[in-house]
């Protein structure tokens, strides 16, 4: 029960800061919601007891990209959208109202098609999310994958160079 | 899982994945290289010199058995080694034709061969992948390569229009693959294809599975640009450089159709695709069709006869049998050829400065009088993407139209037949206006008769290896045999013939 309200709760946060980061008219604040987002999301993570890509999240997404994402905001100096000059109430309420009955449909369709997710975690999946495993996976069996991402990885940053940098006649 | 034993294991299967390892040190060689002597002219050496042991090793793997390597993780030999040498002998021949050309257009940096290595060891992983993890990362990593080199003439709006509506689209595409290998492993509990129907069977979970098949599809229609996903293709291949639209629409065409077949042969139960998949593939021929008859640049109207393609590929495809997917193999093999080899031709004719975007095909008239080999190559490769016999892409429409008639789907092989016909107006016209009408009927812009159209030799060798491959290729005994043995071996293996 505890887990399904927690659940509810970081997905209700997820979808919002979500959301918010698409409606900011400012980047910065957009970026901000984006963070929060991650964070939700991370939150997820943990409920499900995969702590390591929790922390993972935290770390690299909510650490170290969304960084240098504010920085750039910062550097290119970006300012906000104009707002709204009035803000439509009966719209939102409409939006409001219309999301609502959209959940409802979807969770009567997902009871209906048995769809909806069991939140039970199995023992095995608690013992393989450890950060030993994941690692002793990614370096044996997950080896070839892993070396394709990094030729992958070098790809898109000859490429960001090419495009950045090379003097073109 | 004991770490030494393991390591002993990943050592020993690094042999058989020579290929995949030998062009990924082969790039960094050309990127390290090039930071130290800038364009090198030896650069495309190294990277053909990579292709051509490739393509040597993987042709003594041809009659080898079928093993899995790296923990499953991805095939080699039979099946692998035959995919493994269209692609890279389709991006050999891409290599060679790209050196003069790149220099003519001045772009002939040493990053675009190591960019098309790195884009090959993708399509490699993605062709001969065993999981679902393995094909997502080959694809990306072919996807990402091919977004550069599209954009690669950054000074052309065209170029960059391109390249920004094939990146945003393909990012559109890679969410729903994505999206659909995480519902198939929720669903299946596994990612490794063969595993996949058992999986399914023990779970249960019909919606979630079907829901991921769905979505898997959607990126694989996407990336072999099938109708309705293929309002990328006549932008993406009009505004890339002309060498690197013919290796992007065939390559990586052939890697995401060999995955697409593993995915339907391994993964899915036998029933319900056949529908969908013959549905899309009516689509994919009619309006690729239809299209390219309206199109005035060469290099779109075969923008829209390689969406054509794909469609007689679906077909084969649709038939479901091991026939039809052999015949799609074979179909790729000679696809491959005629289409590096005409978009070669246009590489050689080009006089607009705007990597072809704008030249008319008028402008073009009476080439085939003054340049007599290209118009002869022009005209052998526009009549085998017919399907003409005695050239090759006819016997590639007798491989995927046959088993969709075997397996009692005649109509789509009857509508496959009468789009073959009305894309004979397109190409023919090609035909006409290069050989047949006078150089005096260019139009004012266009360059005067008997003017530049340099042909530097390797491309000659090059255009001439494609157009003798063509006229042979069907006469090759045992070659077609050669893509159905696996097939059928396959199954036997499987218990199920």
């Amino acid at each position: 029960m505890i887990q399904q309200v927690l659940f509810l709760f970081l997905a209700v946060v997820a979808i919002g800061s979500a959301l918010g980061a698409v409606l900011a008219r400012s980047p910065i604040n957009s970026a901000l919601w984006m963070v929060v987002n991650l964070i939700a999301v991370a939150g997820l993570y943990i409920t499900l007891n995969a702590l390591f890509i929790g922390v993972l999240q935290v770390l690299v997404y909510a650490g170290a990209i969304m960084v240098p994402i504010l920085f750039v905001i910062m550097l290119l100096n970006l300012g906000s959208m104009p707002a709204p000059s009035e803000i439509q109430w009966k719209h939102v309420v409409a939006f409001i109202l219309g999301v609502a009955l959209l959940t409802q449909l979807a969770f009567v369709l997902a009871i209906g098609l048995d769809a909806l997710p069991e939140m039970s975690v199995s023992e095995e999946a608690v013992a393989a999310s450890s950060a030993r495993e994941i690692g002793k996976m990614l370096f044996t069996r997950y080896v070839l994958p892993f070396e394709i991402i990094a030729i992958l990885l070098l790809a898109a940053t000859i490429g960001a160079v090419m495009f950045a940098k090379r003097k073109f006649a | 899982m004991d770490l030494s034993q393991a390591y002993d294991a990943m050592l020993g299967d690094l042999a058989g994945a020579f290929p995949l390892v030998l062009l990924a040190v082969a790039g960094l060689v050309i990127v390290v290289w090039d930071a130290f002597r800038n364009n090198d002219p030896l650069l495309p050496y190294i990277a053909g010199g990579a292709l051509a042991i490739g393509l040597v090793f993987e042709g003594s793997q041809l009659a080898s058995e079928q093993t899995t390597l790296f923990y499953g993780n991805i095939r080699a030999g039979g099946f692998a080694a035959f995919i493994n040498m269209v692609l890279l002998g389709g991006t050999l021949l891409s290599v060679v034709l790209s050196v003069p050309y790149l220099r003519q257009i001045k772009h002939a940096y040493g990053e675009v061969y190591a960019l098309m290595l790195f884009a090959t060891v993708g399509m490699m992983a993605l062709a001969t992948g065993n999981s679902l993890i393995m094909l997502f990362v080959g694809l990306e990593t072919m996807s990402v390569c091919l977004y550069i080199l599209v954009g690669l003439v950054r000074k052309d709006e065209g170029s960059i229009e391109s390249a920004f509506k094939y990146f945003v689209l393909g990012a559109f595409a890679t969410g729903f693959f994505l999206y659909g290998i995480a519902l198939l492993y929720g669903a299946t509990g596994t990612v490794y294809l063969h595993e996949m129907q058992s999986g399914f069977a023990q779970s249960g979970a019909t919606t979630m599975f079907w829901a991921g098949v769905g979505l898997l599809l959607v990126g694989f229609f996407f990336k072999v640009s099938a109708v309705p996903f293929h309002m990328w293709t006549p932008d993406a291949y009009q505004g890339a450089p002309t060498t690197l639209t013919g290796y992007m629409s065939t390559t990586s065409k052939a890697a995401a159709f060999t995955a697409l077949i593993l995915v339907l042969y391994y993964a899915l139960p036998p029933e319900r695709w056949t529908t969908v998949l013959a549905v899309v593939a009516v689509l994919t021929m009619v309006a690729g069709n239809v299209l390219a008859l309206a199109q005035d640049n060469v290099k779109r109207m075969l923008a829209y006869s390689s969406i054509a393609h794909g469609g007689y590929i679906l077909v084969g495809l649709a038939a479901g049998t091991a026939a039809g997917y052999s015949g799609a193999l074979y179909y790729l093999l000679i696809y491959s050829i005629m289409n590096i080899g005409a978009f070669g031709v246009i590489a050689l004719l080009e006089w607009d400065g705007k990597i072809g975007r704008e030249q008319t095909m008028e402008s073009l008239s009476g080439i085939g009088t003054q340049r007599p080999f290209l118009g002869l190559a022009m005209a052998v490769f526009m009549f085998s993407l017919i399907g003409f016999p005695p050239f090759g892409g006819f016997f590639g429409k007798v491989a995927v139209f046959g088993p969709a008639i075997d397996a009692g789907l005649t109509w789509l092989a009857v509508i496959g037949l009468l789009a073959s016909v009305a894309s004979a107006g397109y190409y023919l016209r090609v035909v006409y206006v290069f050989s047949f009408k006078s150089a005096d009927e260019r139009p004012a812009e266009a360059p005067a008769t008997g003017t530049g159209f340099n042909v530097p030799f390797s491309s000659l060798a090059v255009l001439s290896l494609c157009v003798v491959l063509l006229v042979v290729v069907g006469f090759i005994p045992g070659l077609r045999d050669v893509t159905t043995h696996y097939f059928i071996d396959m199954a036997v293996a499987a218990g199920t013939l």
